[in-house]
C-alpha cells in the first residue's frame, strides 16, 4: 500500500488547504460558536464544498459519488482539521457508509445520490453510555423490513440534530455486549416519536442525545446481523477521523514551534531553551508516525484490506495520544496567553479531547488491537 | 514492471541455487561475518555464500557496478531484499565499511580512493572500523585532539581514540584527526583513513556490562597516513564527518533496510513470551498492565516500521539520508530499549540469567541483549543529542 500521494490526490489536498484557509478558518468556527448557530455550521459554506464534490468523493460513481476514495476524503479531512472547519461531512460520511456497506440495491440507488449531492445529512446513533461500546445497545427494534419500530435512547450523536436521517444501532435480540442480534435502523429525524435534544460541547462542534418512542424505520441489511456492517463503518470513522485529527495537530505544532521562535524572555528566544526544545522534538517524532500511520490506514480502506480493523485501532489509539499531547504542549508552551478565549490555540486542545472520545478512547483501541492480534 | 518481475523470478533461482542450506538456519551474534583478514569461518558456506553474493555485488546492492557493488535500482533493491527473506538468507557480511565508509567515500572520494577502496570491502577482503571518540570527546565530537602532522609525502598521527567497536578485528580505520590546532575547532579537522597494519598503532579491548568486548581503546603513536588517503580537502573533515555520522544514523535506526529485519529475532517476539511467561486469562495475556505495555510497544513499533517504509517511498534516490535520520536513530533506539525492558518484566526472574545451566539460551541471550540495548541511546551520537539536531536542523529552533 503506497504511504505517498499520488497526483490527483495531492492536487485535492492543495484545493482543500485553499479552500479552508480562505473560506472556513477558525474565525468561522468561533463566530458560530459565538453567534450561537442553531445548525452550527454554516450552510452557504456546505453548499460549496458539495460544489466541490466533497460530499461525494467516496460515494461510488454508479451513485452519483465520485468514487475518489477514502484517501481522497482523508487529505480534506485533514485539511478541515486544520482550521477546525464546523461541517456535517463527517457524521454524513460515516453514516453514509453503512448503507454502502449493509444497505440494499434500491436503498443505494435511492439515497447515496441525494448524499452525494449534498441534499441528504446523515448521522449514526450508536452510543448510549459515556464510553465508546461498538456492541453495547439495549435499544431494540422490533418488526422486519422496511416496518420496524425503534425504542431507545442514544447519546452523542454527531450532527444529530442537523441529519435528516439517522442510521440507528439497535438490539433485535440478545443482551448489551453481544455481537449478535445487533441491527441497523434507518429513521428519519422528523419521524413520529423521535426527539432530539442537541447538546453543546466544549469544541464548539454538534452532538445530540436522542430518544426514540417507537419511532418507524426501515432494517439496513437483515435484522440482528448488523455487527459486520457496523464494524466497517465504524474503521471508517476512526480512520476518516484521525485524518481530521492529524490535520489539528500539526496545525497545533507548527503554531507551537513558530510561537517559540517569536516569543523571547530572559532577553532570547524561549525556543531555545533545551527544556522546550527537547520536548519539541519528541513531539516532532510523534507527529510524523502519527502520518505514517493515517496514511495506511486510509489506503487499507481503499483497498478493503483485511487489516482494516487493526490499522483502524492502530490510527486512533495514537492519534489520540499524539493530538492530546500536542494540545497540551501547545497551551504549556504558550504560557499565559495560551489559557486566553481570545488566542486559537486552545481550540485544538478542546477538539482533542472530544475527538479522543469519539469512536474510542486509545486504551479501548490498544485493547483491540491486542485482542485483533490475539494478545 | 515486467523487468522488475523478471529480475525478481532470476533472483529467485539464483538464490534457490546459490545460497547454501546452512546460510539459512536462522542468525545469531555469533554467526554475523564482519570480514578481513582476521575473519574465521566456521562454516566453510559462510566463505561460499560471501564470494557468491560478492561476485554479484549483492554484498552492497546499491553501489556503482564499477566499483563491484550490485549497480541495483532502489526497486530491485527492495525485490533482493524480498527475495533473501523468503529463502531465509543470512546476511552474507556486514559492518562499518558497507554502513559507514563505503557510502561516505560514494559521497566524498576521490576516484582513486574509491578504486581502492570500495572493492575490498564488497568482497569482505579487509574490514574497517571508526575512529571518531576520544576519552573527552563524545557528544562535543568537534573538541577532539588526536593530532595529524604534515610530514611532506605524508601525514604522521598521535593520540588516542576511544570506544572503537571492533577495532581489535579491523584492518583499516577511517578517523578524524586535528589538522590545524589553531583554527576554530570545526575548521581544523581533518577525516583520513589509516591503514592499522603498522607498529604506530595498537589497540586494547574495553569489557562492557554485557560481559562482551566489542570495542577498544586505539593508539596512534607516530603512526603514518598516506596522503592520497586524506577524504575530502585539508581542514574539512568535519562535513565529511557528520556526513558519515547520517550513514552510521540510518543505518543502526534500520531505515537502508526499510525496517524489514527483526533484530531480536532470537529472544522471541514480545507478545508470544509474555504469553509463555506470565500465562493467558480468558484467552488474553494475564497481566493486563503487563499486556498493555507490550500492545503499546508493538504499536509503536508498526507505527515506526511505516514511518520507515514512508521514507524510502518520499526519498527518491532510496536510502539518501537526510536530518530525519535523527528521528529514526532516536526513535528507534528507545523503543528498543523500551521493549527490552517490558520483555525482562515478562520473564520476571527468568530475565536476568548470566551462566549456568538455570537459564535457558535464549534467556541468557536476552540478558546480554538487554544489556547491549542500554547504547542504543548513547553510541552514533545519544539520544539527546538527536534531539538537539532535530530541534536545531528540522524544527529551526535558535541555539
Ligand atoms: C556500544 C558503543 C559503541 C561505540 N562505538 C564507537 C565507535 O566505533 N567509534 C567511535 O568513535 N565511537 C564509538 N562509540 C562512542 C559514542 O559515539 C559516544 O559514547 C557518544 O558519542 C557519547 O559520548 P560520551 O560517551 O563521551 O558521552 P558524553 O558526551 O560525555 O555524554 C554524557 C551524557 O551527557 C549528555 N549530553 C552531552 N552533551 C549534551 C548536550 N549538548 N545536550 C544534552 N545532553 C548532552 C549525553 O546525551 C549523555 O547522556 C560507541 C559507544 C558505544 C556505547
Amino acid at each position: 500500500m503506497p504511504l505517498v500521494l499520488n497526483e490527483e490526490q495531492s492536487m485535492l489536498k492543495d484545493a482543500a488547504k485553499d479552500f479552508c484557509t480562505n473560506n472556513t478558518p477558525i474565525t468561522q468556527m468561533r463566530k458560530l460558536r459565538d453567534e450561537q448557530s442553531t445548525d452550527g455550521f454554516d450552510r452557504d459554506t456546505w453548499r460549496q464544498m458539495v460544489d466541490l464534490g466533497w460530499a461525494g468523493i467516496t460515494i461510488p460513481e454508479d451513485f452519483g459519488g465520485l468514487g475518489f476514495g477514502y484517501m481522497g476524503l482523508g487529505v480534506v479531512m485533514e485539511e478541515c482539521g486544520r482550521t477546525l472547519t464546523c461541517s456535517p461531512l463527517l457524521a454524513t460520511a460515516v453514516a453514509a457508509s453503512a448503507i454502502v456497506h449493509g444497505g440494499s440495491d434500491d436503498q443505494k440507488a435511492g439515497l447515496l445520490p441525494q448524499v452525494a449531492a449534498g441534499e441528504l445529512l446523515l448521522a449514526l446513533a450508536l452510543e448510549e453510555t459515556p464510553h465508546h461500546a461498538p456492541y453495547g445497545a439495549t435499544a431494540s427494534v422490533e418488526g422486519s423490513g422496511d416496518n420496524v419500530k425503534v425504542t431507545g435512547a442514544k447519546k452523542f450523536v454527531l450532527d444529530g440534530h442537523v441529519a435528516d436521517k439517522l442510521v440507528v444501532v439497535a438490539r433485535s435480540s440478545g443482551a448489551a455486549g453481544d455481537r449478535d442480534g445487533l441491527s441497523l435502523v434507518l429513521v428519519d429525524r422528523d419521524a413520529a416519536g423521535v426527539t432530539v435534544t442537541r447538546t453543546i460541547m466544549a469544541d464548539s462542534r454538534n452532538a445530540a442525545n436522542i430518544e426514540f418512542a417507537s419511532a418507524e424505520g426501515v432494517l439496513i441489511g437483515d435484522a440482528g446481523k448488523g455487527a459486520d456492517t457496523l464494524d466497517q463503518v465504524l474503521d471508517t470513522g476512526r480512520i476518516l477521523l484521525s485524518a481530521e485529527m492529524l490535520g489539528g495537530l500539526q496545525e497545533c505544532f507548527e503554531r507551537t514551534i513558530e510561537y517559540l521562535k517569536v516569543r523571547e524572555q530572559f532577553g532570547v528566544p524561549i525556543g531555545s531553551f533545551q527544556a522546550l526544545k527537547h520536548r519539541a522534538a519528541q513531539m516532532f517524532c510523534e507527529v510524523e508516525l502519527s502520518k505514517s500511520v493515517v496514511l495506511e490506514a486510509l489506503s487499507a480502506l481503499d483497498d478493503a484490506s483485511e487489516d482494516s480493523a487493526e490499522l483502524a485501532s492502530l490510527a486512533k489509539a495514537r492519534l489520540n495520544d499524539t493530538y492530546n499531547l500536542v494540545s497540551s504542549e501547545g497551551v504549556q508552551m504558550h504560557g499565559g496567553i495560551g489559557m486566553t478565549d481570545e488566542y486559537e490555540i486552545g481550540f485544538f486542545m478542546k477538539r482533542s479531547r472530544v475527538c479522543e472520545h469519539t469512536f474510542g478512547n486509545s486504551a479501548f483501541h490498544r485493547n483491540r488491537y491486542g485482542e485483533l492480534q490475539g494478545y | 514492471m515486467a523487468a522488475l518481475e523478471e529480475f525478481r523470478s532470476e533472483t529467485r533461482a539464483w538464490l534457490e541455487e546459490n545460497c547454501p542450506a546452512s546460510m539459512r538456519e536462522p542468525e545469531s551474534e555469533a554467526t554475523m561475518i564482519g570480514g578481513g583478514k582476521r575473519q574465521q569461518y566456521d562454516d566453510p558456506n559462510a566463505k561460499l555464500w560471501l564470494d557468491r553474493m560478492a561476485e554479484r555485488g549483492w554484498t552492497a546492492p546499491m553501489w556503482p557496478a564499477e566499483y563491484g557493488g550490485g549497480g541495483l535500482s532502489k526497486q530491485e533493491f527492495m525485490v533482493l531484499q524480498d527475495e533473501l527473506i523468503r529463502v531465509n538468507a543470512r546476511t552474507p557480511i556486514s559492518g562499518m565499511g558497507f554502513s559507514m565508509i563505503g557510502p561516505t567515500l560514494l559521497d566524498y572520494g576521490t576516484e582513486e580512493q574509491k578504486r581502492e577502496h570500495l572493492p575490498k570491502i564488497i568482497s569482505g577482503e579487509l574490514r574497517w572500523c571508526q575512529g571518531y571518540s576520544e576519552p573527552n570527546a563524545g557528544s562535543d565530537l568537534a573538541s577532539l585532539q588526536t593530532k595529524c602532522e604534515d610530514k611532506g609525502d605524508h601525514f604522521l598521527v598521535n593520540g588516542q581514540k576511544i570506544w572503537t567497536s571492533g577495532a581489535q578485528y579491523a584492518d583499516w580505520i577511517f578517523t578524524l584527526v586535528r589538522t590545524e590546532p589553531q583554527a576554530p575547532k570545526h575548521e581544523g579537522i581533518s577525516f583520513v583513513l589509516i591503514d592499522m597494519d603498522q607498529p604506530g598503532v595498537t589497540v586494547k579491548p574495553i569489557k562492557l556490562i554485557s560481559g562482551n568486548s566489542p570495542f577498544c581503546e586505539t593508539f596512534f603513536d607516530d603512526a603514518r597516513c598516506e596522503k592520497y588517503n586524506l577524504v575530502g580537502q585539508l581542514n574539512r573533515g568535519w562535513t565529511v564527518g557528520k556526513r558519515l555520522l547520517q550513514h552510521e544514523r540510518s543505518s543502526i535506526s534500520g531505515l537502508n533496510s526499510g525496517g524489514r529485519r527483526g533484530r531480536y529475532d532470537n529472544i522471541g517476539t514480545l507478545p508470544e513470551v509474555a504469553k509463555q511467561y506470565v500465562g493467558l486469562s480468558q484467552g488474553k495475556i494475564a497481566d493486563p498492565v503487563l499486556r498493555n505495555a507490550v500492545t503499546s510497544n508493538v504499536m509503536n513499533q508498526q507505527a515506526f516500521s511505516l514511518t520507515q517504509k514512508r521514507a524510502m517511498e518520499e526519498s527518491e534516490e532510496g536510502s539518501t539520508p537526510t536530518f530525519a535520520t535523527s528521528l529514526f536513530k532516536y526513535y528507534g533506539s528507545e523503543i528498543g530499549k523500551e521493549r527490552l525492558e517490558i520483555q525482562l518484566k515478562a520473564q520476571g526472574t527468568q530475565s536476568l540469567g548470566w551462566e549456568g545451566d538455570m537459564f535457558s539460551d535464549n534467556e541468557k541471550t536476552l540478558t546480554r541483549t538487554w544489556l547491549r540495548s542500554k547504547a542504543g541511546t548513547i553510541a552514533g551520537g545519544s539520544s539527546e543529542v538527536q534531539l538537539n539536531i532535530i530541534a536545531k536542523r528540522v524544527l529551526g529552533l535558535p541555539d
